[in-house]
C-alpha cells in the first residue's frame, strides 16, 4: 500500500487547518493593528496626509498633559469603585438563593440590566440625572434638598457615571455568583453544619472558600470594564464638563478621531494595552498556578 | 495579441464612458425633507438640464460624515462632496485632496454672484468649492416678555446690561444656553472677539497667531464674565445640549437664547409662534464695525474624483440662483448667490439684511480655527461660563494647546 502525503501527515495538519481561518483573522484584525498602532504612536500624523517621525514625542507629551492626567486619575477611580460589584452582588446572591418562588421573578429584575445595552443604561442614567426634568431632581425636591447636576459638576460626575456602569457589572457578577452558589458541595456544607458552623461563621469559612472561583473572575472582569470604561464615558458626558470625566479609552477616541491626531491617539492606546497587559499576565499566571497546584 | 488588446480598449472605453455618465455624490443632512428635495428635484432637474448624465448619491448620517470623509477622500472619492467652507474646507485643500475650482468661478459669473461666501471659499487666492446655504447667528428672544418689563431691542453692550439687569430683578434670567456639547460657548466668544476686537483680530487669533493670553483679550472675557458672575446665564447649562437649552425659554424662565437661524422652527414648534423676536448681537466699540457669524455649507470636487468635468458642471448647476433659493428654503437658510429670491421668512428677511449690511462674515469657532484647538478652546469656555473666576488657568491651557498645534 502507498501511503501518501496526506496519510502521512493527517495528524499533525488537520489542526493546522482548523486553526488557520481564526489565526487569520486574529492576525489581520487584532495582531497587526496591534503593531501598526505601536508604529503610529511614533509620529505625528493628522490621519490624513504625511506623517512626521517624532519618536517617543507623543510619550513625552502624555508626560505633562493635564487631560491625560485627568484621564488616568479617573480610570484610577473607575477601578476602585468598579471592585464594589463583586462586593454587592455577593451579598445580593446570597439573599437571592432562596427557593422561594416569589423570588424568581426579583431575581430576573436583577438580572435585567446585563442584558441592556450599555448605550441604553447610559441614556437612562442621563435622563435620571437631568437637572430639569430628571428622577434624581424630583427626589431631591420633595425631600427639600437643592437639585443636583450630577453630570455638569466637576467633582462628582465620575462617581455618577460609575454608578450607572455599576447597574450591569452588578448584574453581570450577581450571575457569576449565582452558579458558583449553584454548585457549592452540599457535603462541605453539611459536615460544617455538623461541627456547628452558623451564619457569619459557616459563610466565611464554609461557602466564601467554595465561591473562589466565582470571585476571583467577578474581580477580574471588573477591573477589565473598569480600564476600558469607554461607553458610558461617551454617552453621557463625551468626558465633560471641560473634560473633568474623561478616562484613558475616551482620551484615545478624541485625540485620534475628533481632534486628528493619530499618533497621539495611538500613544495613549499603547500606554492602556501595556496598562491591561500587565494585569492580564498577571491573571494567566494565578490561573496557571492554580492549576498547577490542583493537578 | 492584437485581438487581446484590442479587447482591452474595447472594454476600457466602454467602461470610461459609463463613469461619464455617472456622477457620483453625497448627502450628509439628516433632514428627511432636504433629502427628497435633493432626490425628486434638485437632481432630476440636473440630469433633465444635462442628458447623459446620471446622478447617483449616497447619505450619510451628519456626525459619521465627518469622519468617513477623511477616508474616502484618500481612497475612492465621489466626485462631488458635502463639506463646510473656511478651516474645515482649508484643512483637506492644503492635505492636496480638493479640487480647485476657480475655473468655474469664473466661467459662470460666480465671483459677483456669491461674493458675500467668496472670501471663505478662498485658499492661496483660488477658489476649491461652491458655497451652498448660510444663515445668521445673533440673539433671538420673547417678544411678550421684554413687552411686560418694557424692554427694547439694545443697540450697545451697556442696554443688553440694563435689559439683563432688569429681567434678572423680576426673576426670569436673562440667557438660556446649553453648553453640554460645547459649540454653543463658543458662540458667545466669537461675537464678543469679533465686537471687541474686529475681524482681522479675530482670524489672527484663528489662524494660531496670537495668544490667549494676548491682553487684548481681557476685555472679551471680563464682559463674558461680568455676565456669568452675575448669573445672567441659567444654571447647570452644561448638562444640556443646545435643544435642552430651549426649554427654559419656551417655558418663560430665560428670555434670549444667543442661537443659529435654526433654533427658530424648534421654538415655534414650543408653542411660541408670533412671541419671538430677532436682533443683532449689540455693539461694544463704537469704533469696531459689525462683522457676523455665518455659517455656510459648501460643495466640493475631491482631486481623486473619477467623473471632474461632470462634477464641475454640478458645481455650476448648484451655484444658480433658482437651485440656490431651492435648497435654502427646504433648509430654512440663506441662498448664498445674491441674485436668488429674496427670502419671504420673517427671520431670514432679517437674517439676510444684517448679513447684507454687515462688514464680513465669520464661519463659527470650531468652522475657523484647527479642529484640535476649536475642541480644546471650547472646552475651556464652557468651564469659563461656569467658573469665571479661573480665567487665568484656562487661557493658560488654551495658550498651552495653541503653542504646541500652530508651532508659534
Amino acid at each position: 500500500m502507498q501511503v501518501n502525503f496526506w496519510d502521512r501527515n493527517q495528524l499533525r495538519l488537520t489542526p493546522v487547518f482548523f486553526l488557520a481561518p481564526a489565526m487569520l483573522l486574529f492576525t489581520v484584525y487584532v495582531v497587526y493593528p496591534i503593531f501598526s498602532s505601536l508604529w503610529i504612536s511614533l509620529y505625528e500624523w493628522n490621519g490624513v496626509g504625511e506623517m512626521f517621525w517624532v519618536g517617543l514625542g507623543n510619550y513625552i507629551e502624555m508626560w505633562e498633559d493635564d487631560r491625560v492626567h485627568t484621564a488616568i486619575w479617573n480610570n484610577l477611580i473607575w477601578l476602585i469603585f468598579f471592585l464594589l460589584a463583586p462586593l454587592i452582588s455577593l451579598g445580593l446572591s446570597i439573599f437571592l438563593n432562596q427557593n422561594l418562588t416569589e423570588l424568581r421573578f426579583i431575581k430576573s429584575i436583577f438580572f435585567f440590566p446585563f442584558v441592556v445595552s450599555p448605550v441604553v443604561v447610559g441614556l437612562v442614567f442621563s435622563q435620571f440625572y437631568n437637572p430639569e426634568y430628571g428622577l434624581l431632581d424630583f427626589f431631591l425636591k420633595s425631600l427639600g434638598f437643592q437639585p443636583i447636576a450630577v453630570l455638569s459638576n466637576e467633582e462628582i460626575v465620575t462617581f455618577g457615571i460609575i454608578l450607572a456602569a455599576l447597574w450591569p457589572q452588578v448584574a453581570y457578577c450577581l450571575i457569576l455568583y449565582m452558579t458558583g452558589l449553584a454548585g457549592l458541595n452540599r457535603e462541605i456544607v453539611e459536615a460544617g453544619r455538623i461541627d456547628g458552623a452558623k451564619g457569619w461563621k459557616m459563610f466565611w469559612n464554609v461557602i466564601l472558600p467554595q465561591l473562589r472561583p466565582a470571585t476571583f473572575i467577578a474581580v477580574v472582569v471588573s477591573v477589565l470594564g473598569a480600564l476600558r470604561s469607554f461607553d458610558l464615558v461617551a454617552i453621557m458626558t463625551r468626558g465633560g464638563p471641560w473634560g473633568s470625566s474623561t478616562v484613558l479609552a475616551y482620551e484615545m477616541v478624541e485625540q485620534a478621531i475628533f481632534n486628528y491626531r493619530m499618533g497621539y491617539g495611538a500613544a495613549l492606546a499603547t500606554i492602556l494595552f501595556f496598562l491591561l497587559d500587565i494585569y492580564i499576565a498577571w491573571f494567566l499566571f494565578r490561573v496557571w498556578l492554580n492549576e498547577k497546584g490542583r493537578l | 495579441m492584437k485581438l487581446f488588446i484590442s479587447i482591452i480598449v474595447t472594454v476600457s472605453v466602454v467602461i470610461t464612458t459609463a463613469m461619464a455618465g455617472t456622477l457620483k455624490i453625497t448627502q450628509n443632512s439628516s433632514n428627511a425633507n432636504t433629502q427628497k428635495l435633493w432626490k425628486e428635484q434638485i437632481i432630476p432637474l440636473f440630469e433633465k438640464e444635462n442628458p447623459g448624465i446620471k446622478v447617483e448619491m449616497t447619505i450619510y448620517d451628519h456626525e459619521a460624515y465627518k469622519t468617513a470623509i477623511r477616508n474616502f477622500l484618500q481612497a475612492e472619492p465621489p466626485d462631488v462632496v458635502n463639506w463646510f467652507s473656511g478651516n474645515r474646507m482649508k484643512f483637506f485643500v492644503d492635505q492636496g485632496l480638493f479640487e480647485d475650482v476657480s475655473d468655474v468661478w469664473a466661467k459662470n459669473g460666480l465671483d459677483s454672484q456669491l461674493s458675500a461666501a467668496r472670501s471663505t471659499m478662498t485658499v492661496k487666492g483660488k477658489q476649491w468649492g461652491v458655497p451652498l446655504t448660510y444663515y445668521q447667528w445673533g440673539v433671538y428672544y420673547r417678544t411678550d416678555i421684554f413687552k411686560k418689563y418694557g424692554l427694547g431691542e439694545p443697540r450697545s453692550i451697556a442696554d443688553l446690561m440694563y435689559i439683563c439687569r432688569t429681567l434678572k430683578k423680576n426673576g426670569v434670567t436673562p440667557f438660556t444656553i446649553g453648553t453640554k456639547y460645547l459649540w454653543t460657548a463658543a458662540g458667545w466668544f466669537d461675537f464678543l472677539n469679533l465686537r471687541v476686537n474686529g475681524y482681522d483680530f479675530h482670524m489672527s487669533l484663528m489662524d494660531g497667531n496670537i495668544s490667549y493670553e494676548d491682553n487684548r483679550l481681557d476685555k472679551v472675557f471680563d464682559i463674558w464674565g461680568d455676565l456669568a458672575r452675575k448669573g445672567y446665564f441659567i444654571e447647570n447649562h452644561a448638562s444640556l445640549s443646545w435643544q435642552e437649552g430651549q426649554a427654559p425659554m419656551i417655558n418663560g424662565d430665560a428670555a434670549m437664547y444667543l442661537m443659529g437661524n435654526f433654533v427658530v422652527p424648534n421654538l415655534k414648534e414650543g408653542g411660541l409662534s408670533g412671541k419671538i423676536g430677532y436682533f443683532q448681537f449689540p455693539v461694544i466699540d463704537g469704533n469696531v464695525r459689525t462683522w457676523e457669524e455665518a455659517p455656510t455649507d459648501s460643495v466640493h470636487i475631491p482631486t481623486k474624483a473619477k467623473n471632474k468635468a461632470d462634477a464641475r458642471k454640478f458645481l455650476a448647476f448648484l451655484a444658480k440662483p433658482k437651485v440656490q433659493s431651492m435648497v435654502a428654503e427646504v433648509e430654512g437658510m440663506l441662498p448664498t448667490n445674491n441674485q436668488s429670491a429674496a427670502p419671504t421668512d420673517k427671520f431670514l428677511k432679517i437674517g439676510f439684511k444684517v448679513l447684507s449690511e454687515s462688514a464680513g462674515l465669520a464661519q463659527f469657532y470650531d468652522r475657523d480655527t484647527n479642529p484640535e484647538m476649536a475642541k480644546e478652546g471650547m472646552k475651556g469656555f464652557q468651564e469659563f461660563m461656569v467658573k469665571p473666576d479661573r480665567e487665568k488657568q484656562i487661557r493658560k491651557r488654551i495658550e498651552k494647546v495653541r503653542k504646541r498645534i500652530f508651532k508659534k
